[in-house]
């Protein structure tokens, strides 16, 4: 019996290495190149150093584009959050006339092109003046990052039970008490799962960010993008691995929280 | 008016209404100025006479439609984003499903591992994936330096700035949404029902074919249709592994709104590709209900 399944399974395991293999190509190899001492592109690296980190700290337009992304980043999470927090409230709390309406906005973010909300948004904050500017990105992401936060938060609220809050109420606690002791504590791992999430996309995102942004406003992704449209040299690897460490951090944080397949 | 909380605690009755409007205008006023408001502002400036203003300059006017339909440049390009969709969406679907499938099956104790493993990817940023890719196929990259070293190949063989190179990267892109949408559409795989079947006397192959592959299509559609979407809309990866030599609708809508700065013409392609996205997805619910009769 064993003698009979050992060969389709282990074709199997090999089929299923393969695959996570290619998924994870660019990750393994961009980790590799990293540590290249020369200063172009090849393969595979001759001598191993953190020349290409070194580079990437001494490089004033990635370093002052890695903290305005870090500042966008976390504006973002945080009006994302309390936004998400408000509608999920309201969504999960009350049935009121208008309700689905209410949840198809909040989900139809999710069913229009990246790239056609970056002109209609382009086309928006334009002649107010906010193109290029930290007001006009934050916007910007804002509408890609409230669906994911309205659903984490909505999984964690739909799991606390209702009673509990009206047991406050029954008990004299003030609606904004009830809110800032007991609701707020018990959803807080919607809350910060939703809040990181936001956080990443915002981090991450380029596509409506090359729209809005130039130069005064311009977020790490997009200075990359622009970088590699002249040269792939290894400084990129470096940029890009410290990229992806701060995703890990928040990927393993995520999973912990909620469950990253249910946040995504 | 109906604002009634859902538990209907004793208190909350004439301010509750007020209490849920002060609770929904953030979040909504938020979504108003970064969804609606710019979906309406691109419908109308794609209809704008006036190309060096940013918004309602000049009269209502069909030019930038006009121009479009009319320039067999841009029925290329919009042939071009149907082909590269297909390209990415098949080998795609068709890489992702034995994850999805191993994912579903596996009684490991890694399972959670492994299933963020194959969907964390979509946490990292699409520049640093897509740079990953030019690493790898660029003509000093990974496969060519490989290739040369076994002196397999006198030159480099272009595997970047081609719509090859940029159909590679997607697949790869894609695939953890792939993967995604095949986990939620799994749910009615049955280990029971495989059991019951091979008992039965049906062999391997039966089994994938008669119980597996139907009840897992749903999912595959769905899979095949998100990354078909996303696909067509992408411009991230094409730009930069196609090196300008890639002319799809998204790289087309972002040369207009930000090297030529027609503005009204970018939103007419714009319009034209989302109408295309909805139809498809229409097209697809059409499809998903009449395979559920």
């Amino acid at each position: 019996m064993a003698d009979k399944n050992f060969l389709p399974r282990l074709s199997w395991a090999i089929l299923i290495t393969l695959l996570y293999l290619f998924l994870l190509a660019p990750i393994i190899i961009v980790f590799i190149i990293s540590f290249d001492t020369r200063q172009y592109l090849a393969f595979p690296p001759e001598s191993l150093s953190f020349g290409s980190y070194v580079k990437v700290f001494h490089n004033a337009k990635f370093v002052s584009a890695f903290w305005r992304s870090l500042a966008i980043g976390a504006v973002v999470g945080f009006v994302a959050v309390s936004a998400g927090m408000l509608l999920s409230l309201s969504l999960v709390r009350y049935r009121f006339r208008g309700r689905g309406a209410v949840n198809f906005l909040i989900l139809a973010p999710f069913l229009v092109p990246h790239i056609v909300l970056a002109v209609g948004i382009m086309l928006v904050i334009a002649p107010i003046g906010l193109l290029d500017s930290y007001p006009g990105i934050v916007l910007a992401h804002l509408g890609i990052t409230i669906p994911y936060t309205v659903r984490t938060i909505t999984m964690s609220l739909t799991a606390v039970d209702a009673r509990v809050e009206e047991a406050a109420r029954v008990h004299g606690a003030s609606p904004l008490m009830v809110f800032w002791r007991i609701t707020l504590p018990l959803v807080r791992p919607g809350l910060v799962a939703g809040g990181v999430i936001a956080f990443l996309i915002s981090f991450d995102e380029a596509t409506i960010s090359l729209f809005i942004v130039s130069v005064k406003a311009s977020t790490l992704p997009t200075e990359i993008y622009h970088y590699l449209e002249h040269s792939t040299d290894p400084q990129i690897a470096a940029l890009s691995v410290i990229l992806i460490l701060i995703s890990v951090v928040v990927v393993i944080g995520v999973e912990r929280l909620i469950g990253l397949r249910k946040a995504l | 008016m109906s604002a009634a909380p859902a538990t209907g605690s004793p208190r909350s009755g004439g301010n509750s209404r007020a209490l849920l409007l002060m609770l929904l205008l953030p979040g909504l006023a938020a979504l108003m100025v970064t969804f609606l408001l710019p979906l309406i502002w691109l419908l109308r400036a794609s209809f704008a006479s006036d190309t060096t203003s940013a918004f309602g300059g000049g009269d209502v006017t069909l030019e930038s439609y006009r121009a479009v339909l009319f320039d067999p440049f841009y029925w290329q390009v919009a042939w071009n984003t149907l082909v590269l969709g297909f390209n990415v969406a098949v080998p795609a679907v068709v890489l992702s499903y034995p994850i999805a499938l191993f994912l579903t099956r596996t009684t490991s104790r890694f399972r959670g591992v492994l299933t963020a493993l194959a969907v964390a990817p979509l946490l990292t940023s699409s520049v640093v994936r897509t740079y990953g890719w030019m690493v790898i196929l660029g003509d000093r990259g990974v496969i060519n330096s490989g290739l040369q070293a076994l002196s397999l190949t006198g030159g480099p063989i272009r595997l970047s700035n081609n719509s090859l190179g940029a159909t590679v990267a997607l697949v790869e892109i894609l695939m953890p949404y792939a993967i995604l949408a095949m986990l939620s559409g799994f749910g009615r795989l049955n280990l029971q029902l495989e059991e019951a079947a091979a008992m039965l006397g049906a062999n391997r192959l039966k089994v994938f074919t008669r119980i597996i592959l139907p009840l897992s299509l749903p999912g595959v559609l769905t899979a095949a249709l998100l990354v078909f979407v996303l696909a067509i809309s992408s411009f991230v990866t094409p730009r930069l592994m196609g090196g300008g030599r890639v002319f799809v609708l998204g790289t087309e809508v972002f040369n207009e709104a930000t090297v030529t700065l027609n503005w009204p013409l970018a939103a007419a392609l714009s319009v034209m590709l989302l109408v295309l996205f909805s139809s498809i997805i229409l097209l697809y619910q059409r499809a998903l209900s009449a395979l559920e009769t």
